[in-house]
């Protein structure tokens, strides 16, 4: 294949990055108006019109049918799971779904545009309106969208692989994206990165996207502008491109608000451009003036027949929708009793909601599963880098587990610590039955301790004198002693009490 | 010596071990080298096409199953995708490439025998009507050398009426296959819209594009279509309604037709008075044959011309963004700037006048401040065509035209009239604006010996009427 034969358009002009230094009391004069464009990329398993795949990682242009390289003669064809996934996210959004659909084309060439026409839905969207729900400072804020719509990708274009050319990968063209635009309601950094927490968070929710925002399954554009306070026209804005994380998004738009400002105030205008976001110091640098705007010469896309989406299809769709994360949360919290925190901390991603949802099928005790999740199995995901999916306890172990705890055979310490790694190691084990090989169940029978507790007592008679005399703080160190006297075994709550008998007496 | 009559003579003389595939091919092979001044083939596959023949003369051998096209030598449109054969829209911005995958149309003529012996002549990208856009030179009639074969199939419909095969493959936009068939003597049918995929049929304008078939006679272009009709997983806007087998369906039992012709179009101002009294006389005859032929009203003919040239350039505008030179074909070889420099120069030099003149102009239909004005204009008169020529389908079993408004003409008579050349199409325009099934008949000859006939149309996948008509009024006079 010949690679494009063009030399890279300079998109980095030499530019001293200035950070600007806005006082807190001339920011508080400004508002901001901020609106986000995400592309997400589908996780269907083939292209949005081929049946090429769509893996991420494969060697260049190995995922190129003549189709996918726009070769003469070959015609689209739409794939259906990409449809199902728009209208999945749509109604994660609350959005209207679009029956009649059909797409256009936009017209511009670019070398990594294979046929010179992106095939996207400029006039119909499959989704329109609808909104994001957000937490912020200030309580909880439904974030409008306008739309929600289906189109394909382009190729990648490489510009710093050869010196003297650019090269073109073509496996990512045709792959299907939706786009989400949301109305330009947002006024903070925070809110956009609120905004796109959510949106990750719902997108691979549903699973029509995986939110890897560094392999670029989900990107961000953001239109900023500013404007005084109490003005109800919106400013020039600009567009921020690039923004491949969530830090990212808020990073840029801190600096477009703060770089705006600082040209407002000494007098100067804004322009209308397309930006870039530069990681390495957190700024943003001009990549073209938006004023010679394309005429991309949309038309009905004459390949593609245009299609119905029947209400029996949204509402399979519908039926297919998993409980979404806020109202899962809403539901741990009121029938289960869990904190705001901890129902949260569940539903930070779907796969930990499942596995807690499997758990206490298996336990009365919520909180103890939610703790557990939460921390001693949540502590041994990130030690090992292991993601939920690839956890070998089973719920059945971990619900073993808290019954043993709760049981007072086995101490929280010695369950998480000692028992929850070798479960992991051999799926096969039961709690009950690894703690008594180990010899790690408690002993919470008074005669065995008692004999400790004597032991205990007749080894520190100093100790006994001085508690005697009033020093009662003493009593964690008896405590103490007895369980290691008992190696661990001996359940602590017994131990006091009986020490405490002892002691008195 | 090879003679045959149609496939199905072909079929028995095979069958009768009279011929074989290889004497036929053999034959073809000969004729197209006694006519190579003809210009017809941009290439020809000759020892392909004899290795084949001589495999589906084993097949016959063997006593295996034959295909519907055993041995039938077939010549393909060079906008006809065919794996690891050139293919170039007779342009010089597919310089060098080759097809990586065959059309559904190729796949299906394989696949019931057909031997592929060349690749055929025409205008660039299918665009012209007189096969002077070519890349490669002009295609010549060969009834009269000094006249154009019509376009934009020019290579293929001279293919068969020179007798260089047996049926050849183009494609009709707005009469590609029907003009030239007019201008040759031949039968030239223009299938539904979507009842052939599309697929590997370089676009040219997408919802008018329609792969065609010439042949010498009705029953041969049934045969053809029956192979390379059909849905296809590969073209959603392919007709997904079962293919009827035309062939068994081609008596029409003494049926008495209802036919309709258009006022305006047979009163013309451009329309050759020959070709008009001829067609007048014919209708005479018909009426005297029990058949009912009615004037119908049709005072949207002059913008049918308008709305497709409109329509076409539009699509044609973006269907050939994609030759660009940076994935496949020529590249300029001038020094360039920058990338739009590059693109310029590679399109400016690759593409022909006649196509950049359509690009520029579907261009400039599509651009902002103009679309409403064109293309939603043209795009409205095409939902009125529509629903007349509905209407009139509920009432006639057919519509007849002339199929051109003059015989062949001479090269260089048009060419540097480009309005005037777009006005030939008027007839043939209609049925791919509205999509409707249309095939060209010859049936008369002018006092200079030019073949020219009738355009006969039928309701949308109603080629099965279309084909029953076409053999009565074939022996109607």
């Amino acid at each position: 294949m010949r690679t494009a034969v063009f030399r890279p358009v300079n998109i980095r002009p030499n530019q001293v990055h200035l950070r600007f230094i806005v006082e807190m009391d001339i920011k508080h004069k400004y508002e901001a108006v901020i609106g986000l464009e995400v592309h997400a990329q589908l996780a269907t398993e083939s292209k949005l019109f081929c049946g090429d795949s769509v893996a991420f990682g494969a060697a260049p242009n190995t995922h190129v049918s003549p189709i996918t390289l726009g070769h003469p003669g070959t015609l689209p064809k739409t794939n259906r799971k990409a449809v199902e996934y728009a209208i999945k996210i749509g109604l994660a959004c609350h959005c209207e779904i679009e029956r009649y659909n059909y797409f256009a084309r936009k017209n511009y060439f670019y070398p990594d545009l294979p046929k010179g026409y992106q095939v996207s839905q400029h006039t119909t969207p499959i989704c329109k309106g609808g909104y994001v729900t957000i937490k912020t400072e200030q309580g909880q804020r439904d974030i409008l969208l306008n739309r929600i719509h289906m189109e394909e990708d382009a190729g990648k274009s490489i510009h710093d692989m050869d010196e003297a050319y650019t090269c073109v990968d073509y496996n990512r063209a045709g792959t299907a994206l939706v786009e989400i635009v949301t109305d330009p309601v947002m006024h903070t950094a925070d809110e956009a990165y609120q905004y796109i927490t959510e949106l990750r968070r719902l997108v691979r929710w549903t699973g029509i996207c995986d939110g890897n925002m560094e392999e670029g399954s989900l990107r961000c554009d953001a239109n900023v502008s500013i404007r005084l306070k109490g003005e109800t026209k919106l400013g020039t804005k600009v567009e921020v491109k690039n923004l491949n994380s969530m830090r990212n998004v808020k990073k840029a738009i801190e600096y477009e608000i703060d770089r705006m400002i600082g040209i407002v105030e000494v007098g100067g205008t804004i322009t209308q451009q397309t930006r870039s976001f530069d990681a390495s110091n957190d700024t943003t640098f001009a990549i073209r003036d938006k004023e010679e705007a394309n005429d991309y010469r949309y038309f009905a896309e004459p390949d593609l027949a245009p299609f119905l989406i029947t209400d029996d299809f949204i509402q399979s769709v519908e039926n297919a929708l998993p409980t979404l994360p806020q109202a899962l949360m809403q539901k741990f919290q009121q029938q289960l009793g869990l904190t705001e925190y901890d129902a949260a901390q569940l539903c930070l991603e779907k796969s930990i909601a499942d596995y807690f949802e499997a758990v206490i099928v298996l336990t009365d005790n919520y909180k103890a599963a939610a703790n557990w999740i939460n921390g001693p199995v949540k502590q041994y995901l990130n030690a090992q880098k292991l993601t939920l999916e690839e956890l070998t306890l089973t719920p059945g172990q971990l619900a073993e587990l808290i019954k043993l705890t709760d049981d007072g055979k086995v101490n929280f310490s010695v369950a998480s610590s000692k028992l929850m790694p070798l479960l992991i190691q051999d799926s096969t084990k039961t709690a009950l039955g690894l703690a008594t090989e180990l010899n790690l169940l408690q002993v919470s029978d008074n005669g065995e301790l008692a004999a400790w507790v004597n032991e205990v007592i007749a080894k520190m008679p100093d100790k006994v004198a001085e508690y005697k005399k009033g020093k009662k703080g003493l009593l964690g160190l008896f405590v103490g002693e007895v369980k290691k006297a008992s190696k661990g075994k001996a359940d602590p709550k017994v131990v006091t009490a009986l020490l405490e008998q002892k002691l008195n007496s | 010596m090879f003679r045959i009559t149609s496939v199905k003579d072909y079929h028995q003389k095979l069958l009768n071990g009279q011929t074989t595939c290889v004497e036929a091919v053999s034959y073809y092979l000969q004729c197209i080298q006694q006519n190579i001044h003809l210009n017809a083939f941009l290439e020809v596959y000759a020892d392909e096409a004899l290795a084949r023949a001589a495999e589906l003369d084993a097949k016959q051998q063997a006593g295996l199953p034959l295909g519907k096209l055993h041995g039938v030598v077939i010549g393909l449109k060079d906008v006809i995708s065919y794996k690891g054969h050139k293919l170039s829209a007779s342009s010089k911005i597919l310089e060098g490439f080759t097809a990586i995958y065959n059309a559904t149309v190729t796949e299906k003529l394989l696949a019931e025998g057909a031997i592929i012996i060349g690749r055929q002549n025409c205008d660039e990208f299918a665009m012209g009507s007189s096969n002077e856009n070519s890349a490669f030179g002009n295609v010549l009639n060969a009834k009269d050398t000094s006249r154009v074969p019509g376009g934009s199939s020019g290579g293929s419909a001279v293919s068969v009426q020179a007798g260089l095969c047996m049926v050849s493959l183009g494609s009709d936009t707005g009469g590609s296959v029907r003009q030239p068939a007019d201008f040759c003597g031949i039968v030239g049918l223009k299938p539904t819209y979507g009842r052939v995929s599309r697929y590997g049929l370089i676009a040219y304008a997408s919802s008018f594009d329609q792969v065609g078939v010439f042949a010498n006679s009705v029953e041969d272009a049934a045969l053809v279509l029956e192979v390379i009709a059909g849905s296809d997983d590969f073209d959603s806007t392919a007709l997904t309604t079962p293919v009827p087998q035309y062939t068994q369906h081609l008596d029409d039992n003494g049926k008495k037709y209802k036919i309709a012709y258009f006022k305006e179009a047979l009163e013309h101002p451009g329309l050759d008075p020959e070709i008009s009294t001829a067609i007048k006389n014919f209708f005479t005859t018909l009426k005297s044959q029990g058949h009912t032929v009615e004037q119908v009203d049709f005072e949207l003919l002059d913008y049918i011309v308008p709305a497709y040239y409109v329509l076409t350039t539009a699509e044609a505008s973006s269907n050939l963004s994609r030759f660009d030179g940076i994935k496949y074909g020529y590249a300029t070889k001038k020094p360039v700037g920058d990338l739009t420099d590059y693109y310029k120069k590679t399109r400016s030099e690759g593409f022909g006048k006649e196509v950049k003149r359509r690009i520029l102009l579907g261009t400039f239909v599509l651009s902002a401040g103009y679309f409403d004005a064109y293309f939603t204009k043209a795009q409205q008169v095409r939902t009125i065509l529509t629903e007349r020529t509905d209407a009139i389908f509920k009432q006639y079993d057919a519509i007849i035209s002339p199929t051109v408004p003059s015989p062949a003409f001479k090269f260089g008579e048009k060419s540097n009239d480009p309005t005037e050349m777009f006005l030939a199409d008027i007839y043939t325009v209609f049925a791919n604006l509205v999509g409707i099934p249309g095939i060209s008949l010859p049936l008369f000859t002018n006092n200079s010996g030019m073949n020219f006939g009738i355009q006969v149309m039928s309701a949308k996948e109603n080629e099965e009427i279309l084909f029953k008509l076409s053999q009565r009024l074939t022996k109607a006079l």
